[in-house]
């Protein structure tokens, strides 16, 4: 199995060398060091986003309220700089965080203690947070000359040759990476979405779990709103518009398995990489950034058609009785779990 | 208390005694949301002046009327288990075509077909990779949802197509006044187009979902697929056919969303996805498959055009709108599911 991720990981690896070797050859300086580090901080949200995604399809659920908490959370913030200057920036950021963890905890609780399917709880949310960004504003905008220059240009300082906001994607990489397979939290996460039966009988209390992937996906969009105000230096309602879609796209063409249990830390990071390579490639290349929207759609087919051959080879089923009396999820098609 | 024994629990409690006819149509789900409706209808009456107006409610009506067009073909394939969040970007996928059929001066006729093609295409393709490939269709119709909207995105850009033929505007904005057959009673002279529609397709796809072998193999794959397939029915070609048909509807919607604005832009129908999967699941079809009716839908989608018409004459903004609507979505979904483990309690 870890042959099969590694692989996933290799090949998109090669296909962003190819794809940036590509472009450099139409587009001279495309793949510069600057160049490459650009695009690296231009991903930064992308990738954290996408990370807290994974956590929660992981667990066989999603969360398409992510943009909404962050525009809700990036507003919120923008607000709080605007009104009350003094404030330091690190409270403001650990205040992002939590409105982010109390969102994300609603998702999350919805889902554990009332069992509501997590597309529809997080459909819900998605409008409700992004309508209460406009009942917070009163549809107005905060603008560059309301924040303070530290809570706008903290994450552009250059360190080493990348901005603060790029090291702060490393940073929350590395500490996810950690989480996800070296704590009892993370293998509790591919436990509980590999077989949630199994990991009830191995003590893992499964509706937790989720919810705490919920609690950790919204801390990272709350991070998020904060990092996506400072970076466009702007807070308005329809901030991150459609965004949930591609940190979902991300997870997809990393190689994280929509049925859950299955995917890499590195995959999720390599998916938002391949987009804000394409991304960042379409104005040199001279094609419309129009072209991203359907772009990134057919991508997204493209990664659930490779991912259901690889999931295919997961049948290790020793029973066939075992096969059938399985309860009949929507989600697997009917040949593929009756052959 | 976790989730694993829910999903253990069989689909549908069955009761000791059964209940009478009547009493079982005053406690069903259709009877609360008639209740609620004609609740909102009345304190919609006391909360503004304008609101029992007749042409003010015939306006009304195009709240609901195309989302409930795609509402019903999309309760059939909530049944079946699938679903399809692609819908608003067939609308803007069809409508663009439309727009791109005027500008090579082509004419009404043409238009319609353009656009119910279209639909159907789309359909096909999400129909497809769901049931022909076993993809999972919440994944497959997230990124057709993108695919079909960037495509649109790709053809207009920032522009807008215009210039619709003056005939052309008669599906989103005509009267059946306008025919000489229709009854010049009085009331009647306020009747749309997509009123009638939307009557007319709510009868036959309530005849096809109740009454039909078809309806009730979609009722029999949503509640056990397993099953069914060992039953001698075709699974995959039924999902296949709903997705043409969600295809097929969210085409005709977008002809008379085209037809009402009189141009197409590339954010047009913007999540109507969600405002008609909340339709369907406000009207007690289980977003898990298997259960639910149309004239629940047909209401929910009266319930929804009364709240939001009602809010809007009181100022509401849309975007506040939408704060209802996804409360409301969270709401009825969470309620039955209160409410059962409360019985359940009770019994054990």
């Amino acid at each position: 199995m870890s042959r099969i991720l590694k692989y996933r990981e290799l090949l998109l690896v090669g296909i962003i060398v190819v794809l940036v070797a590509i472009f450099s050859s139409r587009a001279p300086g495309f793949a510069s060091p600057e160049s490459l580090a650009n695009i690296f901080n231009d991903t930064s949200i992308l990738m954290i986003l996408a990370l807290g995604q994974m956590a929660v399809i992981l667990t066989k659920s999603i969360d398409l309220s992510v943009a909404a908490n962050l525009s809700f959370t990036g507003m919120a913030i923008a607000m709080m700089n605007a009104a009350y200057p003094q404030l330091p920036l690190p409270l403001l950021i650990v205040m992002a965080m939590g409105i982010g963890a109390l969102l994300g905890a609603i998702n999350g609780l919805m889902v554990w203690k009332i069992g509501i399917p997590s597309i529809v709880a997080t459909l819900g949310t998605l409008t409700i947070y992004r309508g209460m960004a406009f009942v917070l504003s009163g549809g107005a905008w905060v603008n560059q000359t309301q924040m303070t220059a530290t809570f706008l240009n903290t994450p552009r300082i250059v360190v080493l040759g990348l901005p603060l906001l790029g090291w702060a994607a490393i940073l929350v990489i590395a500490l996810i990476a950690i989480a996800f397979t070296r704590t009892v939290f993370g293998r509790a996460l591919y436990a509980a979405g590999g077989n949630p039966t199994a990991a009830l009988y191995a003590g893992i209390d499964v509706g937790r779990t989720r919810f705490f992937a919920f609690v950790l996906s919204g801390t990272l969009a709350g991070l998020c709103g904060y990092l996506w105000v400072s970076r466009y230096a702007v807070a308005y309602v329809d901030i991150a518009a459609g965004f949930e879609l591609d940190t979902v796209a991300a997870c997809v063409i990393g190689g994280i398995s929509t049925l859950g249990g299955i995917g890499s830390v590195g995959g999720a990071v390599l998916g938002a990489l391949f987009l804000g390579v394409i991304k960042n490639a379409l104005p040199v290349i001279n094609v419309s950034p129009f072209w991203q929207m359907a772009i990134s759609g057919f991508v997204i087919i493209v990664a659930v058609l490779f991912n259901a051959r690889q999931e295919k080879r997961k049948g290790r089923l020793i029973l066939r009785d075992a096969a059938k009396s399985r309860p009949p999820l929507a989600e697997v098609p009917v040949e593929g779990a009756a052959a | 208390m976790s989730t694993l024994t829910l999903e253990k629990q069989p689909p549908r409690r069955i009761p000791d005694k059964l209940s009478t006819p009547a009493g079982r149509i005053l406690g069903s789900w259709e009877a609360l949301l008639a209740a609620v409706a004609i609740a909102i209808f009345i304190a919609n009456s006391f909360a503004s002046p304008h609101f029992l107006d007749p042409w003010n409610l015939s306006d009304a009506t195009y709240n609901f009327t195309e989302k409930a067009m795609i509402a019903f073909a999309m309760t059939l394939l909530i049944i079946s288990g699938e679903i399809d969040l692609s819908v608003a970007a067939i609308i803007a996928l069809a409508s663009t075509a439309m727009g791109a059929a005027v500008q090579a001066g082509f004419q009404t006729p043409a238009l319609v077909g353009i656009g119910l093609g279209v639909g159907l295409l789309c359909g096909a393709f999400n129909g497809f990779l769901v049931a022909r490939i076993g993809l999972p269709s919440i994944v497959v119709t997230i990124g057709t949802m993108s695919l079909f909207r960037g495509i649109a995105q790709i053809a207009l850009g920032d522009q807008a197509y215009g210039g619709y033929p003056a005939n052309f505007a008669w599906f989103g904005q005509g009267y059946m006044a306008d025919f000489s057959w229709w009854p010049t009673l009085p009331g009647f002279d306020v009747v749309t187009f997509e009123m009638v529609a939307f009557v007319m397709l709510a009868l036959v796809f309530g005849v096809l979902l109740h009454w039909t072998a078809f309806g009730r193999r979609i009722y029999a794959i949503g509640n056990n697929a397993f099953a069914a397939q060992f039953s001698g029915i075709p699974v995959q070609r039924t999902k296949f056919m709903l997705f043409l048909l969600t295809g097929l509807m969210s085409g005709f919607a977008a002809v008379c969303l085209t037809s009402r604005l009189g141009s197409t832009r590339h954010t047009i129908a913007a999540g109507w996805e969600l405002e008609v999967v909340t339709m369907a699941v406000l009207g007690g079809v289980s977003i898990l498959g298997g259960s639910g009716t149309i004239p629940g839908v047909v209401l929910a989608a009266i319930v929804m055009g009364l709240v939001t018409f009602g809010l809007g004459l009181l100022n509401v903004p849309g975007i506040v709108m939408s704060i209802f609507i996804g409360l409301l979505l969270i709401l009825v979904i969470a309620l039955p599911i209160v409410i059962r483990r409360f019985r359940s309690k009770a019994i054990i």
